[in-house]
């Protein structure tokens, strides 16, 4: 019998907008088992499944839903981790709207199956289950690797590489690792709690963490290679360095980067100050500059942490706007107000060097430029000033070049990113592996997690066949 | 990890020495490299210099003054205490050269950052005279640990109850009147890092200063030790601390370093109330 097909996907329950700005505690909800399998209901099952195509680490999306359609949600979470190590962190910052959920056929004629939030429901529901089960220990192979950067690049090659049975060693410059996960995304979209328990995972599979290690300063890639035994390295430091606009008045009191911003905020907890010692400012009235998952993630921090109006200035139009619809939607409920087409050009002080007011320019949008989209002009003359208490800055990360910087011969593009074989990730320099954000420029947390599984691919690849002449250069021209 | 501290030594009023385990920071630091700690779970990220080094110890002694409340919770700990995080060595290394005479200035905690570098101008075949200056007599520090390693010490302090009457300037000035003064190096509180560039602008002479503007991470990740040298945004924390004096909007500086200067008082109140509570 052939029941009708459910369009409308299942609902999410939300803190409402008015309480979500009190707290900093997580606004979506998540599925109850009942909604979960309900919403399972509606998957399909395809055959050949378009949907798998559109995972970055390609998980087997119709099979762990069957298994939730029939109430196994613990096969389930296990079916999806045999692809992707985070899945409850995925499943709540995927922008799964472009990926796996915009090629699901179901949304050909309705509402695509809501395929992030059921694995983000079962790996939920696993932890609450008590004590996460933990594959057994592979037989070790003796041979060490290094990780820097414990980033979901990081995490998830060194998951993959302990599981193979290999000594597996994460160096993490700040003193708690997760990278942007833990000291970026704020908690009422990822709590902290799940990326520690994810943390937790890794560690449980036999990973090492060193925090307060900066590779580079504390000691080098080379040292680590040459002198500690470390076979082979995978470089995931990310793209965290902060970039301003150049504009005058931009040191100004008041002026933050997102990443201060929001490091302040997620990792050093001010929004708990004085309980926790770390302060921020954050005044009556903020303006936002920049309109991606960054703007909006630090646009709705700043309205948590006591200000009355925030505004996003973008310079583009809505439509060119990068952060995930759902974020936008979620700022715009509660109470985030949007300037777009607008640009900062300078920033006024007072006689303390606080910042006072922000002077913008209207913009138009000309022809396409290189990025495909369309170039944004100022319209000379339309100048008007914002009154303003602090402002946050968050029109990209840059890779840090700690680790190019002190590694000799690893090569880097002009964007600071690291010179590699899309392929197999290998780099200018053998046995140095790369991926995340220092690989790609800024992405997103599933790219960097399927680019860690890629290199730990390769690594396994290279440290079997090592001792084989040439291997290297085979490795980096992707030749295997 | 644990980075206990395992000694402790009280220098003068307010000022505190301490010797902490960290191998991997003791093995690779430099002269000019800081360190990031933070003293509990709770507690802020704060710089310090690393003002010497026991390689075969895996020691990282560190010297600091207590100005609010993280350097005092710090000074409450023990010997055998651990903090919570410690991590370096952090920033640029000093470009130590033979310049030929070099008058090195330490006023406040900037005495502490002179010792590894007057250390390592002097292997480098340098004359080196240190000022150290402070208020009074009493805040002197390190005076001794100086004399053992440079050619001379000058003193200055304010009310002229110890060697020179005066300011380190005043201190800098008498030198520079007496010889040639080939490079100068300056650190302490900004309004006396600025009083020096001033005075060695005009002559010429090359004169470095290391900044101490706020941080929080130390890796170049969060834009917060923000400083303007020659008209262009540096960060701190990776591009300097050390940086040419004559370049260096000191103005910028000093009141960005009054940020929170409204949340500081509270914190130490707060913090006072408690250990008053506490000792009840
Ligand atoms: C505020 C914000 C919101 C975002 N929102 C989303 C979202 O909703 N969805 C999404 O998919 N993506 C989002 N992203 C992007 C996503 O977080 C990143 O693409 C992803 O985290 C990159 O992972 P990574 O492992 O490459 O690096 P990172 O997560 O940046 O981790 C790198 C780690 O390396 C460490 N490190 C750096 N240098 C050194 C060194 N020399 N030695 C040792 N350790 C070092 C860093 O401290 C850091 O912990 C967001 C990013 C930000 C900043
Ligand atoms: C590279 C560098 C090296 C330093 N070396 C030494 C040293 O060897 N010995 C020493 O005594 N001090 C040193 N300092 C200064 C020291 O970091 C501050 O005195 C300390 O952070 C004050 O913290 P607090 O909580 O005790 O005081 P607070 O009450 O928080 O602050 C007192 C003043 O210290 C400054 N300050 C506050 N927080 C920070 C921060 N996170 N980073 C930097 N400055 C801050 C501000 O100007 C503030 O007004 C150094 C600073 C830098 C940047
Ligand atoms: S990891 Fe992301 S893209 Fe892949 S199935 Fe999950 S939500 Fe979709
Ligand atoms: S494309 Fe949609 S319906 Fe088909 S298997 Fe994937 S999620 Fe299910
Ligand atoms: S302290 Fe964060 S960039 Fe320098």
């Amino acid at each position: 019998m052939a029941r009708r097909l459910k369009l409308e996907r299942t609902p999410m329950s939300k803190l409402p907008p008015e309480e979500r700005i009190t707290t900093f505690e997580e606004v979506a909800l998540g599925y109850t088992p009942e909604e979960a399998i309900i919403e399972a209901e509606r998957c399909l099952l395809c055959k050949r499944p378009p949907c798998v195509a559109g995972c970055p680490v390609s998980i087997d999306i119709p099979s762990f839903i069957e298994l939730i359609k029939k109430g196994d949600f613990i096969g389930a979470v296990k079916k999806i981790k045999e692809a992707n190590p985070l899945p409850a962190i995925c499943g709540r910052v995927c922008p799964q709207e472009d990926q796996c959920e915009m090629k699901c056929v179901v949304g050909i004629k309705g509402q695509p199956v809501a395929i992030g939030r059921l694995e983000r429901f079962v790996a939920d529901y696993e932890a609450s289950q008590g004590e996460v089960e933990i594959p057994p220990r592979p037989a070790p192979k003796g041979k060490k690797v290094a990780i820097i950067g414990s980033g979901p690049a990081g995490l998830t090659c060194a998951s993959e590489l302990a599981k193979k049975g290999y000594y597996v060693t994460i160096f993490e410059a700040l003193h708690k690792p997760g990278g942007v996960l833990m000291y970026g995304i704020p908690q009422f979209r990822l709590p902290k709690e799940i990326v520690a328990r994810e943390i937790d995972y890794v560690q449980k599979l036999g990973v090492e963490i060193f925090t307060n290690f900066v590779v580079g300063k504390t000691r080098t890639l080379d040292e680590l290679m040459s002198e500690d035994g470390y076979e082979a390295a995978f470089v995931a430091t990310g793209a965290g360095y902060p970039r301003f606009m150049g504009i005058p008045g931009e040191n100004l009191l008041g002026i933050y980067s997102a990443n201060e911003f929001l490091t302040r905020i997620n990792l050093m907890r001010a929004y708990k100050f004085p309980d926790y010692d770390t302060p921020i400012k954050v005044g009556k009235r903020v303006v936002v500059v920049g309109a991606g998952n960054v703007a909006m993630d630090a646009a709705r921090s700043a309205l948590r942490a006591g200000a009355e109006k925030v505004t996003i200035v973008y310079r583009r139009s809505r439509k060119e706007m990068t952060a995930r619809i759902e974020e936008i939607e979620n700022a715009e409920e509660e109470g985030v107000e949007l300037k777009i087409l607008t640009n900062p050009v300078r920033y006024i002080g007072d006689e303390d060097g606080w910042v006072k007011e922000v002077e913008v320019i209207k913009m138009k949008l000309g022809e396409p430029d290189e990025s495909g989209r369309r170039r944004p002009i100022p319209i000379e003359g339309s100048e008007y000033r914002i009154p303003v208490d602090t402002v946050v800055i968050a029109i990209g990360q840059v890779p840090n070049p700690i680790v190019p910087q002190t590694t000799p011969g690893l090569e880097t593009t002009r964007h600071g990113t690291i010179v590699a074989n899309p392929k197999t990730h290998a780099t200018t320099r053998e046995g140095v592996f790369t991926g995340g954000d220092i690989m790609t420029g800024a992405a997103t947390v599933i790219l960097a997690a399927g680019s860690g599984k890629t290199a730990a691919k390769y690594i396994d690849y290279y440290l079997t066949h090592k001792d084989e002449p040439g291997i290297w250069e085979k490795i980096f021209k992707g030749e295997v | 990890m644990g980075y206990k501290i395992l000694k402790k030594r009280v220098l003068g009023p307010g000022s505190k020495l301490m010797e902490i385990e960290a191998p991997f920071v003791a093995k690779a630091a430099k002269p000019g490299q800081f360190i990031i700690l933070r003293v509990f779970e709770k507690g802020e990220r704060i710089p310090l210099t690393i003002a010497r080094t026991d390689r075969e110890r895996g020691v990282v002694t560190i010297i600091f003054q207590e100005v609010g409340k993280t350097t005092i919770h710090l000074g409450l700990l023990n010997e055998g205490d651990e903090l919570a995080d410690f991590v370096g060595p952090l920033g640029k290394p000093t470009d130590i050269e033979n310049y030929g005479t070099v008058v090195a200035i330490g006023g406040g905690f900037g005495t502490a950052v002179l010792l590894p570098l007057v250390t390592a101008l002097k292997k480098a075949g340098n004359k080196v005279i240190t000022i150290i200056g402070a208020r009074t007599k009493e805040l002197v520090l390190l005076e001794d640990e100086m004399k053992k390693i440079v050619d001379e010490v000058l003193i200055t302090t304010d009310d002229g109850s110890y060697g020179m009457k005066g300011l380190v300037t005043d201190g800098l000035k008498f030198l520079m009147d007496r010889e040639k003064v080939d490079a100068v190096y300056a650190v302490g509180p900004v309004p006396m890092m600025k009083a020096v560039a001033d005075m060695t602008r005009g002559p010429g002479i090359k004169t470095i200063v290391s900044l101490n503007p706020i941080m929080v991470d130390g890796t170049g990740m969060c834009g917060a030790c923000r400083v303007e040298v020659g008209g262009k945004t540096k960060f701190a924390c990776v591009d300097g601390p050390e940086f040419d004096a004559h370049e260096v909007n000191f103005d910028l500086l000093m009141k960005r370093l009054k940020m929170y200067r409204k949340e500081e008082q509270y914190s130490l109140e707060l913090f006072k109330k408690r250990l008053e509570k506490e000792a009840v």
